[in-house]
């Protein structure tokens, strides 16, 4: 099973082993054919209407701008529209540097977003800390702090490495068990046990 | 120079004086107060514009170097004051006299642990009440350990500590708080699609009425005075890009100035036509921006895909010489990094063509608009006396009326050869400073228009020795950012790094104005004069 979007042959894509895994990882657990079914219309729809959350620190943020408007226009793919509120939003792109005082603010926006919910780590600040990494007020990338689906190097990123990053996690999407699977946050919800707030 | 001496040495006979790139006077503490006094209201003096207050930790004292600007006489002056206490330092505040000291005091006590008598509010600026040490002290203890990275909410406090001298001389802290208590407060921030980045406001209202908005910064401090002084000077250029990440160009500008100035490098002619026409193109794409997001958190989206149109067009020129849409890198010590692309003179022509075409479409969708000239004429409006009191610089002060644009007052690179008007409104409203921004760009393409086509052949980069050494001293410099003043000091103790770098942003007097021109507004309209001062939330918190 090939799994790609609209317009984007397979053998463009840089690292088909990492949906290969998913998808072996599908297989081997089986699903019933009628759920199946369902779980292939629902990420259909989930795949193609991703909604971000309007959040962004610094400079990533305005190459994020820049890919909203008319030149890169996110829109053609069904992520234009931007939510303030991350009760709306499916996916949070860290868009630029994560400080020790915003460290706090950022988790909460994360636990606010609907289930299922998807992070882009967006340049290298969000990453790893990137030129500030050796600060003493900056948090060493956010995979501490939230789990983290795509990592999109650069700094800040061209629009076109965002496009592709967001493309990356409308593919994961399509390989997921909905009924079961994302709809149930397992995995996330490890991870909110081994990393408590409170 | 020698008469502005002669008259202090009288009045303060205690004052010893130092000639550097200004006169730089030495005072003691006590003294300060009436110095700064004095200085503010003589008006052969009348130093009304306290540029910034540089914190310094020189391992023996600790102090500050006030830098001051007459706006009258176009003179500038330094004072320095030092305090031998490293345990408790105490100095004596100057926020009375000039309105934006209470800001960079309270920077200067979150870095260097250094305690203003007198001003009304001494909480850390950028890092959190529980945070151990002060991170620009000399022997700060950088074990992350001590300061953890940590998901819990920070603790925070709605009071506020103040330090009163009083008739014995002796210093009384009294506790006071920053809202009334009956106060109804609003948390603005720090994720708002309109506080342009993570800014906090929080504001006390009385029923749609602004009452009071005490400004929460600190969300986005990356450290980068502190970061600084680990690397070579060559190596501290690139931080620039990500501070005001929309003037990059200007600000690499301006640091590569003053080690210049130090080291003594001559700049290629090449070279400085290069760096003006770059730092005007990055200053047409940053306004273009804020025509777009002003207008956007107005409710007017459309405006941003028009604006884009022409900022992508500078980003396409800068791509194809810098090799990057944002953070450039372009300027390095002793010139600019790589030749000019062979179509930029091309590529700057058509920019140009479209240019008044493009301003005049802005104007018939937004600027005539009814909706728009209800929701900015007198919203916010900021008189001449108060940008200065607030060092509001840039486009927002010129549109208060006050002529504050570096590239006139203090012209450097290839400026003072340059035919431009500087834009100055008188109105000081939401509107002028959008005005104001709309004339920039016809006179930063003016600025263009006159230098394309006479860019000279020859080198781009002086001869400068791989491993820079300044000499032993301290140097200033100011530069036009695409959002006021930007300064850089630099203090070398002979060695390949700064053994200090402050950097002075334009962008930290813009956000502390806020609560000053949005009391007795309303709460919508704190949206309107937020977009309208433009502030960029890196820049101020460094």
């Amino acid at each position: 099973m090939e799994v790609t979007t609209k317009s984007m042959p397979y053998e463009a894509w840089k690292d088909n082993e990492y949906i290969e895994k998913l998808i072996n990882e599908l297989k081997e657990n089986g699903t019933n054919v009628i759920v199946g079914s369902f779980d292939k219309l629902i990420n259909w729809g989930r795949s193609n209407s991703i909604w971000p959350l309007t959040f962004a620190t610094s400079c990533c943020g305005i190459e994020f701008v820049s890919l909203g408007a008319a030149r890169f226009d996110m829109a053609r793919f069904g992520w234009e529209v931007a939510r303030a509120s991350p009760r709306q939003a499916d996916f949070m792109m860290v868009a630029g540097t994560i400080v020790n005082r915003m460290v706090p603010v950022f988790r909460r926006l994360y636990d606010q977003l609907a289930e299922p919910k998807y992070v882009i780590a967006c340049g290298g600040c969000a990453i790893s800390g990137g030129p500030f990494r050796k600060s003493y007020h900056v948090a060493k990338g956010i995979g501490d702090i939230v789990p983290v689906d795509v990592f999109v190097p650069g700094c800040p990123p061209r629009p076109e490495a965002m496009i592709y990053g967001i493309m990356q996690l409308s593919r994961k999407m399509k390989v997921e068990r909905f009924f079961g699977g994302v709809n149930r946050q397992e995995s996330k919800r490890r991870f909110l046990l081994e990393h408590p707030i409170d | 120079m020698a008469t502005l001496k002669d008259k202090i040495a009288q009045l303060f006979p205690e004052a010893t004086f130092a000639e550097g790139e200004m006169l730089e006077i030495n005072i003691p503490d006590a003294q300060l107060h009436s110095l700064a006094q004095t200085l503010h209201d003589d008006p052969e003096l009348a130093f009304d514009f306290l540029v910034t207050i540089v914190g310094m930790d020189w391992k023996d004292k600790m102090g500050c170097i006030y830098y001051l600007t007459s706006t009258t006489h176009n003179t500038n002056i330094a004072v320095k004051v030092t305090t031998d206490d490293r345990e408790k330092p105490m100095l004596h505040s100057v926020s009375d006299i000039w309105r934006i000291a209470e800001f960079f005091e309270r920077e200067v006590y979150d870095f260097f642990g250094i305690i203003f008598i007198g001003n009304k509010d001494m909480r850390r600026l950028f890092l959190s009440i529980d945070w151990n040490g002060y991170p620009l002290r000399k022997d700060y203890d950088t074990n992350p350990e001590l300061n953890p990275v940590s998901t819990e909410s920070e603790r925070q406090s709605d009071g506020t500590d103040m330090y009163i001298e009083n008739a014995e001389g002796k210093v009384e802290k009294k506790h006071r708080n920053i809202f009334e208590k009956e106060d109804f407060v609003v948390n603005i921030g720090p994720q708002h699609p309109a506080t342009h980045g993570v800014l906090r406001f929080r504001t006390a209202v009385d029923g749609e009425t602004i009452k009071k908005i005490d400004v929460y910064m600190g969300y986005i401090h990356r450290g980068v005075e502190k970061l600084c002084e680990d690397l070579q000077y060559p190596q501290t250029l690139h931080f620039m890009d990500r501070l005001d990440y929309f003037s990059a160009h200007n600000y690499h500008h301006g640091l590569c100035l003053c080690i210049e100035k130090a080291a003594g490098i001559e700049v290629p002619a090449r070279a400085q036509y290069i760096r003006v026409i770059m730092d005007e193109l990055s200053r047409i794409a940053s306004h273009c921006l804020f025509l777009g997001t002003f207008c956007m958190d107005l409710g007017a989206t459309t405006m941003l895909f028009y604006t884009l149109r022409v900022r992508e067009q500078i980003l396409d020129i800068m791509d194809k010489t810098c090799g990057a849409r944002m953070t450039f890198n372009y300027d390095v010590i002793g010139g600019v990094m790589a030749d000019l692309d062979p179509d930029f003179v091309k590529d700057v022509k058509e920019l140009l063509a479209v240019l008044p075409k493009n301003l005049k479409e802005y104007d018939t969708l937004f600027t005539g608009n009814v909706i728009t000239k209800g929701r900015m004429e007198g919203v916010g409006v900021l008189s001449r006396e108060d940008a200065i009191n607030w060092a509001v610089t840039g486009p927002s002060g010129r549109a208060s009326g006050w002529a504050c644009d570096v590239r006139k007052t203090h012209p450097y690179s290839i400026y003072s050869q340059i035919d431009f008007e500087e834009a100055v409104a008188t109105e000081g409203d939401s509107m002028a400073r959008f005005k104001c921004r709309i004339k920039e760009i016809e006179e930063s393409a003016r600025i263009i228009e006159q230098l394309i086509d006479k860019i000279p052949e020859g080198d781009i980069c002086a001869k400068v020795p791989k491993v820079l050494k300044l000499p032993v001293g301290h140097w200033w410099q100011l530069v036009e950012g695409c959002r006021g003043a930007f300064g850089v000091y630099i203090e070398s103790d002979g060695s390949t790094k700064p053994y200090r770098l402050k950097i002075a942003p334009p962008c930290l007097p813009l956000a502390a104005v806020v609560d000053h021109i949005t009391t007795g507004n309303k709460i919508a309209d704190l949206i309107t004069i937020g977009g309208s001062l433009d502030y960029i939330v890196p820049d101020m918190d460094r």
